[in-house]
């Protein structure tokens, strides 16, 4: 049966230019810059300093806190320097930049391509694993991977939900990886099994991946306790409560975790990333990124080392086109513009979008017509008309008594309004300032 | 990069649909029941029409140019509807210079001092039909006679409509059954040769404007069918109660300017409620008053007075009626 979310939703155009392209390895750049946060939670401490050589896979910077990973260096060569570069967020940030001169792994390291289905690990050292490899969730969250594998006491994991919806137009890295690693994919399905101690497991696909779908029910013919749900193609699908709720039927409580009703969600690209580092000892220093657009000479799947600049996809893919008006980190819907092509792929990075000039800009808001196009779709049940208004007059109080803090900035509400209001800029306005004004009065 | 790029915040894809393309959708949606009103009232269908949209325009121009001293959005279609929908509110033999005084009160007093587009809470072109309707009793209750009258503008042979008769009727102890005899049969009050408005005598025509809009996502169905239910509801409790002295729900539904009010009217963006449940609160109670109106009020019809009155419960219900949330009400298992 095919399943889907009841609440809400919208259908924008796929656009999965880059489908049938397999997943190509991208030649090692010259240099590649290493931001020592590629995840959310405290920066990574770095262990190198300017002249130091590094090899593939060492690694460079390490956990700092309870919520942060390690980073490794994704090439062999030597740091030019630790310094503040220019990220996707816009912002300059600590980075390790290094130039490349070959492609020597450390030792312990398996770079062949056995695959390894026996699984040696117990619970414990499969955790380890994934933080000493600096794993984290590559739907984009970037949330350190182990946090979420290592389940809090009292509370207890019904099922684990892999997320292979890949909702976003556009992008298609899950859906090759797939296709492609599906068997690698499912150990590491097992492996985040294992370290979660459950014995259910459900790999959520939107129904436009017939291929991605039929490739892993094949493979989890051999697994009783995993499964392949088709799911209906319905944005914002992938966002992790209503996968949760399309998969299980079962209701994230406002403001509390998945854990709460017995689920955990990862993305299949992360699934990949734990049989990586759990099998092959391979650290999380490449993934695939997706680069595309409606003007993209050749729009591809590349198995890119993270660091490597922006400008260097592109130029792989068949150049930056000559209208270009817009670059965008990730999907249209909730990924981030670009300000600089020099910025490196992290490990957050699942495409890189071109969007023609044409395209580019937004049409002129008009008044609200209160058409309700937007409560009806909001897949939270939010009243994005109202929260716009309300943040607009500076009304924090009923923003907050509205719940802006379950928005997930999907995007759904802007994307229907016929006046063309920037509804999602209001309330994430709305949202950062309640956010404050919560935190103000916790101290 | 030697060139500039655009950096915004996300969405970054924006779907197809604007104000105008709704607007227009709504045009296009009413041209099956403007033709059926052309064909039953020939020449005072089409005088009607051009003048009522014509000044509509004219207001909405002149008002947005010289008192709010902004650019005219006359291109977006509203007041084109305003105008359209005026016209199917008015007979046919309406002298044109109150024609014009009807526009400038649905555009001036119903929407411009609100704001414009979005800011009015009553419905348009229903203020300035309800204005008419008090202000010019005689010349909006002189209904020409379709087909009869298609050459003619206000020289039309003229006659009550089929509420008209019914309420009149019933009033003079006649019973229902009676009624009926003297009004034209249902297959007419279906196809629309009955007197009435310009734009409400055709049910099937309206409808299927109506299945045109469900089908391009401009309206959804919950406050037609909610306040459909309700007049037949209603009708039909009081008809079972007493069929002597009560119409039957058929009749209730294909008469008047039900289901003009009902498709296009009620569901007018602005003037009705956001969440599905607000919806059917506001078409209930449409529904309701409308009976109430046509069976115990002292007019014929009262469709478009129950829209007004529930128009001014609108911001209440969105207040008080909240869609439920994602997560809010947990129920497991």
């Amino acid at each position: 049966m095919i399943k889907t979310f009841p609440k809400g939703g919208i259908h924008p155009p796929e656009d999965k230019f880059s489908a049938g392209s397999p997943i190509q390895e991208l030649p090692l750049p010259k240099s590649v810059i290493i931001p020592v946060c590629q995840h959310l939670g405290s920066p990574s401490e770095p262990l190198v300093k300017k002249g130091d050589r590094v090899k593939t896979g060492q690694i460079i910077a390490k956990s700092s806190g309870f919520v942060s990973t390690n980073i490794h260096s994704s090439v062999t060569g030597k740091v030019e320097k630790v310094d503040k570069f220019t990220d996707s967020t816009g912002y300059r940030r600590l980075a390790v930049s290094i130039n490349v001169e070959k492609d020597q792994w450390e030792d312990n390291i398996d770079t062949s391509n056995t695959l390894k289905k026996q699984i040696n690990s117990k619970a414990e050292e499969i955790i380890k694993k994934i933080l000493d490899a600096g794993i984290v969730g590559m739907g984009g969250a970037t949330f350190p991977s182990h946090i979420k594998l290592s389940v809090p006491k009292g509370k207890k994991v019904e099922v684990l939900i892999i997320n292979g919806v890949e909702c976003e137009p556009c992008l298609t890295s899950d859906h090759r990886l797939m296709l492609e690693k599906g068997e690698e994919m499912m150990v590491g399905v097992r492996l985040m099994m294992t370290a979660l101690g459950v014995n259910r497991a459900v790999i959520g696909i939107e129904n436009n991946k017939p291929d991605a779908i039929s490739n892993l029910k094949t493979i989890a013919k051999d697994y009783k306790t995993i499964e392949v749900q088709v799911l209906k193609v319905k944005y914002p699908q992938g966002a992790e409560k209503q996968l949760i709720k399309s998969i299980t039927r079962r209701e994230v409580p406002s403001g509390k975790l998945p854990i709460e009703v017995g689920a955990v969600v990862h993305n299949v690209e992360t699934a990949y990333a734990v049989y990586e580092a759990v099998q092959k000892n391979k650290p999380l220093i490449e993934r695939v990124v997706t680069v595309t657009g409606k003007n993209i000479a050749k729009p591809s799947n590349f198995m890119v080392r993270t660091g490597t600049p922006v400008a260097y996809l592109i130029e792989a893919a068949g150049g930056l086109p000559e209208d270009t008006g817009k670059i965008i980190n990730g999907g249209p819907m909730m990924g981030k513009a670009l300000n600089s092509l020099d910025v490196p792929v992290t490990k957050g990075t699942s495409g890189i979008l071109v969007v023609p000039q044409s395209e580019s800009l937004r049409r002129p808001a008009l008044n609200c017509i209160r058409c309700a196009k937007c409560v009806s779709i909001c897949p939270m049940g939010l009243e994005p008309y109202l929260l716009r208004a309300a943040s607009e007059h500076k009304k924090w109080d009923i923003v907050e008594e509205e719940r802006s803090m379950d928005c997930m900035e999907c995007g759904s509400c802007s994307y229907v309004c016929p006046s063309a209001i920037p509804l999602l800029d209001y309330i994430r306005l709305g949202k950062s300032t309640v956010s404050k004004i919560i935190r103000s009065r916790k101290q | 990069m030697d060139k500039l790029i655009t950096v915004s915040p996300s969405p970054h894809y924006y779907g197809d649909t604007t104000v105008k393309k709704l607007m227009y959708g709504v045009v296009f949606a009413l041209l099956p029941a403007f033709f059926v009103s052309v064909y039953f009232f020939g020449i005072g269908a089409l005088i009607v029409t051009a003048i009522s949209i014509l000044s509509c325009l004219a207001f909405e121009y002149l008002i947005q140019k010289y008192l709010m001293k902004a650019e005219p959005s006359i291109s977006d279609g509203s007041a084109l509807v305003t105008g359209l929908l005026l016209a199917f509110n008015l007979p046919t033999n309406l002298p044109w210079w109150i024609i014009i005084i009807g526009a400038l009160v649905a555009i001036g007093v119903g929407k411009m001092t609100f704001g414009g587009l979005g800011n009015n809470p009553f419905n348009p072109a229903l203020v300035g039909r309800v204005f008419l309707f008090i202000s010019f009793p005689v010349q909006m209750t002189s209904w020409p006679t379709p087909i009869a009258s298609r050459l003619q503008y206000t020289d039309a042979v003229t006659g009550p409509t089929p509420l008209g008769i019914m309420e009149e009727g019933l009033s003079q102890q006649e019973t229902a059954a009676q009624l009926m005899e003297q009004i034209p049969g249902y297959m007419e009050l279906f196809l629309g040769s009955i007197r009435g408005s310009m734009g409400e005598i055709s049910a099937i025509a309206l409808i299927v404007g109506g299945i045109y809009m469900l089908i391009r996502k401009i309206i959804t169905w919950h406050i037609p069918v909610s306040i459909i239910l309700s007049v037949l509801a209603f009708t039909g409790i009081l008809w079972l109660m007493n069929p002597y002295d009560n119409a039957d729900p058929l009749f209730h539904l294909l008469s008047g300017g039900l289901m003009l009010g009902a498709i296009y009217m009620a569901t007018d963006y602005v003037t009705s409620p956001m969440t599905i449940k607000g919806m059917w609160i506001f078409g209930i109670g449409i529904g309701v008053i409308t009976v109430a109106i046509r069976v115990f009020g002292a007019y014929p019809e009262g469709v478009s007075f129950a829209i007004l009155i529930m128009n001014a419960f609108v911001p209440l219900i969105n207040k008080y009626v909240k869609p439920k949330g994602f997560g809010e009400e947990v129920r497991n298992g």
